[in-house]
């Protein structure tokens, strides 16, 4: 294997392990800072006791997600040094603004909020954790605008053999950035609500503390049910706007092959895995893709045929991963209306509260299939249009980045074995 | 030239300041097996970085990210051209951080001792790597016509490059144990402040060392012969050192710390102002360093970048002042008994 073959695993295994961390950092910290946020208005002392329960599995989780951020931080420089000196004028300054208006205030008061709990007046003491609530999103802002310029290039000019700074407002106000921020934080909400559903139901099932869990099983069913909805509506939006930014990767997701208006989708396909063309195409629905895509059941969809094969993404994998993802979603919006249903008498339906145990890792799927839609069907590119992967990666030995890459995936999955188990432990021993 | 001028002696501050902050929490990770006695004073030294530790770190990822935003292809030639040294300092890095968080959480010795080895790599390495790293940058780096970095792990362990990595090391055992004698009573506050005692001679030493090596092994002096005015960096530098030993003498934790924190922050300056306007010398031939010339970002980005630097870093040592002032107790059995300690 070669050194950009192996780039790309360490990448993939380093922003995915990544990302099983960080949605729950930014929808849990939210959900507990609401919980908080009841504690001091209402007096309620279950509100307090919810907020460090939830608290603790929050910081858990953050502990990965702080350490395996910097990985990726590096990781530019080092296995992608080509890119990085070709697009850092402006991927480099949004990372380096994500750090100094997000990372600074997250890392700082998310300490003061868990050394803080004694110290700090109550409303003082739930201000610190709405301060990383917001960092927390913000952070996620900046990383996707980062990521929304790989995805659609805007405000730069091509000088001095790089992409240099044109216009700083059309590359923050980029709308592929902001559509996957739009999109992602109700995703991370989704999984936090059926995080905390999840745990809460564990326990209700066995009837500890009802009280408790009752109360914070409200708290992840609403997140659920409004996020989920969300979710699922930005998802087509944000399928738009791919369709109009990205053709190639709508044909991919879509396994879309013929150019023709009035696209049909089809409720059974399956891709031919390696070749071109479908396996099976089955059950046409006339316009629905035409529809779907750009809002008009007669409007012409590019096909994969009509790019040079070159240029065209892993066509089966970002299909499942989309269909995943949507099929997902879907459940999901379902899952969290049941829960809505039975919501006043939840301990008469052991069924439902088992459901939602094991739907926890539900969400993270998702997440995952996500992201596997946005980076492999963005792919030849490393940034769309202007520069191929293969062109951004580093100067560097196929062996050095060979032993990084069992080396980070040995100690990612001790370490992510080490936080799993503990977030089990904790999630299992209940409130103090 | 003024921005990229400035934006030079920024990105040298922000590693000073990283280099000063977290560089306490590394020294006493390092002394961690050798000064703590028992299950007490271990945990002490853990919540003496406590609510510290993940906001200084942050520095170095500014730094990491300023030179990426403000010199891209110096950024692109470190990384890439010190891979292996990068992703040890890295793994250390992770280790470091997750033994804060998952060490007390398992009520077992062995686990605790797991952690607390992981502790201990996870500060000594970065502190040597980091010493090793800046050592090899002011000596310069074999980097081609091309912009690639010829070196591999093993040549970056030449001897002034050691001598770096253990200057650092001795630099951050002394604000590391000046720092713990601060949040630490009794006999493990005793052994702290004997320690940095011990420490300073080292540390005088070795910075006579570094300063004679470098005279000999580095460009470092030309910009102050030309312009001995800079003298005053490494004077003001050598008169922090010097004042440490005798706040230590008298017990004055505070003042020695400032004392440390200023000698740290001087010594990299004082190497950040010998490079200039390099970032990365080549040390095959000077053309080929990597200089704010060829390797700085767009009139246009650096001016931006400047706003926010100009707006948000003085606001992020405000609020980290406030936290360092609320959290400046010593730690005694109340906050270790504290159920979110660690
Ligand atoms: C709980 C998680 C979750 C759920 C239920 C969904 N998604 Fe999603 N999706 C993600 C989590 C996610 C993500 C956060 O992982 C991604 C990766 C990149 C991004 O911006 O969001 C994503 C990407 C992503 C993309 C690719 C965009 C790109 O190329 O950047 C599209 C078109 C959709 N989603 C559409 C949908 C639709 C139509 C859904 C219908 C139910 C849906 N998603 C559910
Ligand atoms: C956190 C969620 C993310 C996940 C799970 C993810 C996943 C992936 C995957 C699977 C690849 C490999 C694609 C391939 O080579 O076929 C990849 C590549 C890459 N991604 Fe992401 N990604 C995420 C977010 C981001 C963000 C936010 C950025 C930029 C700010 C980014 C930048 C890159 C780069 C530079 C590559 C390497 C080049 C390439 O293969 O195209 N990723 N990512
Ligand atoms: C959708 C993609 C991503 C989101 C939403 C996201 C969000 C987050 C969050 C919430 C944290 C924990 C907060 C913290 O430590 O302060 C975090 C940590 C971190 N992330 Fe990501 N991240 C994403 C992808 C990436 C990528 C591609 C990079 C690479 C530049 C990155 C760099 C970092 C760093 C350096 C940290 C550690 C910060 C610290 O020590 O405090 N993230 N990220």
């Amino acid at each position: 294997m070669d050194a950009l073959l192996l780039s790309r695993l360490q990448f993939a295994a380093a922003t995915m392990f990544h990302f099983i961390f960080v949605p729950l950092t930014l929808g849990l910290v939210l959900l507990v800072a609401i919980m908080e946020t009841k504690y001091v208005t209402s007096g309620d002392e279950t509100y307090k006791r919810m907020a460090k329960f939830w608290g603790k599995l929050f910081l858990i989780n953050f502990a990965l997600g702080v350490v395996t951020g910097i990985t990726l931080e590096f990781q530019f420089g080092t296995n992608w040094s080509r890119y990085s000196a070709y697009v850092g004028d402006i991927f480099g300054s949004l990372l380096a603004i994500e750090a100094t208006v997000a990372f600074f205030l997250e890392s700082t008061f998310i300490a003061v909020w868990v050394f803080g709990w004694e110290k700090l007046s109550p409303k003082l003491h739930a201000a610190c954790i709405w301060i990383v609530a917001l960092a927390a999103n913000t952070s996620a802002l900046w990383i996707l605008l980062a990521n929304g310029f790989m995805q659609n290039p805007v405000g730069y000019v091509l000088r001095n053999g790089r992409a240099e700074l044109a216009d700083f407002f059309d590359v923050i106000t980029n709308p592929f950035g902001w559509n996957q921020f739009l999109h992602v934080i109700p995703g991370a909400l989704t999984l936090a609500g059926f995080f905390v559903m999840g745990i809460s139901a564990w326990h209700l099932l066995r009837r500890n503390e009802e009280e408790f869990f009752g109360k914070s099983f409200r708290v992840g069913m609403w997140a659920a049910l409004i996020f989920s909805v969300l979710t699922a509506a930005q998802g087509h939006l944000h399928g738009n706007e791919v369709a109009r930014v990205q053709p190639v990767k709508l044909a991919a997701m879509e396994s879309h092959w013929e150019t023709q208006a009035n696209a049909p989708m089809y409720l059974l396909q399956i891709p031919n895995f390696g070749g071109e063309g479908n396996l099976v195409e089955a059950l046409p629905v006339p316009g629905l893709l035409s529809f779907l895509a750009y809002n008009d059941p007669s409007a012409v969809v590019m096909g994969l045929n009509d790019v040079p094969e070159a240029d065209r993404p892993p066509v089966a994998l970002t299909f499942l991963a989309f269909r995943a993802m949507v099929g997902l979603g879907t459940l999901f919006v379902g899952l969290a209306a049941l829960a809505w249903l039975f919501r006043n008498r939840l301990t008469q339906v052991p069924w439902l509260l088992r459901a939602l145990v094991y739907t926890i890792p539900l969400p993270y799927l998702a997440h995952q299939f996500g992201w596997i839609v946005a980076e492999v069907g963005r792919q030849p590119w490393i940034v769309y249009g202007l520069m191929r992967t293969s062109e951004g990666v580093s100067p560097i030995a196929a062996s050095q980045v060979a032993v990084s890459l069992a080396a980070l995936t040995l100690m990612y999955l001790l370490l992510g074995a080490v936080d799993i188990f503990l977030l089990f432990k904790y999630a299992r021993k209940g409130p103090a | 030239m003024i921005l990229e001028t400035i934006w030079f002696l920024l990105w040298g501050l922000l590693w000073a300041i990283y280099f000063m902050l977290d560089g306490f929490d590394l020294g006493m990770g390092t002394l961690l097996p050798f000064i703590a006695k028992n299950e007490t004073e271990r945990r002490t030294i853990y919540n003496a970085a406590g609510p510290f530790w993940d906001g200084n770190e942050v520095w170095l990822i500014t730094a990491g990210g300023v030179t990426f935003a403000a010199f891209p292809a110096a950024y692109a030639v470190l990384f890439s051209g010190m891979y292996a040294a990068m992703f040890l300092l890295l793994f250390a890095l992770i280790l470091r951080g997750v033994s804060f968080e998952f060490r007390s959480k398992v009520d077992s010795q062995a686990w605790r001792r797991v952690w607390d080895v992981c502790h201990f790599v996870g500060s000594f390495a970065p502190a040597l790597l980091l010493g090793v790293a800046f050592a090899n940058i002011f000596r310069g780096i074999p980097i081609d016509a091309q912009g690639v970095n010829q070196e591999g792990l093993l040549q970056l362990l030449n001897p002034y490059g050691l001598l770096g990595g253990v200057v650092f090391v001795v630099l951050f055992v002394q604000h590391g144990a000046i720092w713990l004698a601060i949040k630490s009573q009794g006999s493990l506050h005793d052994r702290a402040r004997a320690t940095a005692i011990k420490t300073w001679p080292i540390a005088v030493l070795g910075t006579v060392l570094f300063l004679a090596y470098t005279a000999v092994d580095t460009m470092l002096f030309n910009n102050y012969l030309e312009n001995p005015l800079l003298l005053a960096i490494p004077a003001g530098t050598v008169v922090a050192l010097v004042g440490i030993r005798p706040a230590l003498g008298a017990g004055q934790m505070v003042r020695a710390w400032v004392g440390s924190a200023a000698f740290i922050v001087g010594v990299t300056m004082f190497g950040v102002v010998g490079l200039f306007p390099a970032l990365l010398p080549s040390s095959l031939n000077p053309g080929w360093s990597m200089t704010i010339y060829n390797s700085a970002s767009s009139p246009l980005t650096l001016k931006i970048m400047l706003g926010v630097a100009l707006v948000m870093v003085p606001v992020v040592i405000g609020y980290q002042f406030w936290v360092y002032r609320n959290f400046s107790h010593k730690i005694t059995d109340e906050h270790l008994d504290y159920e979110e300690a660690y």
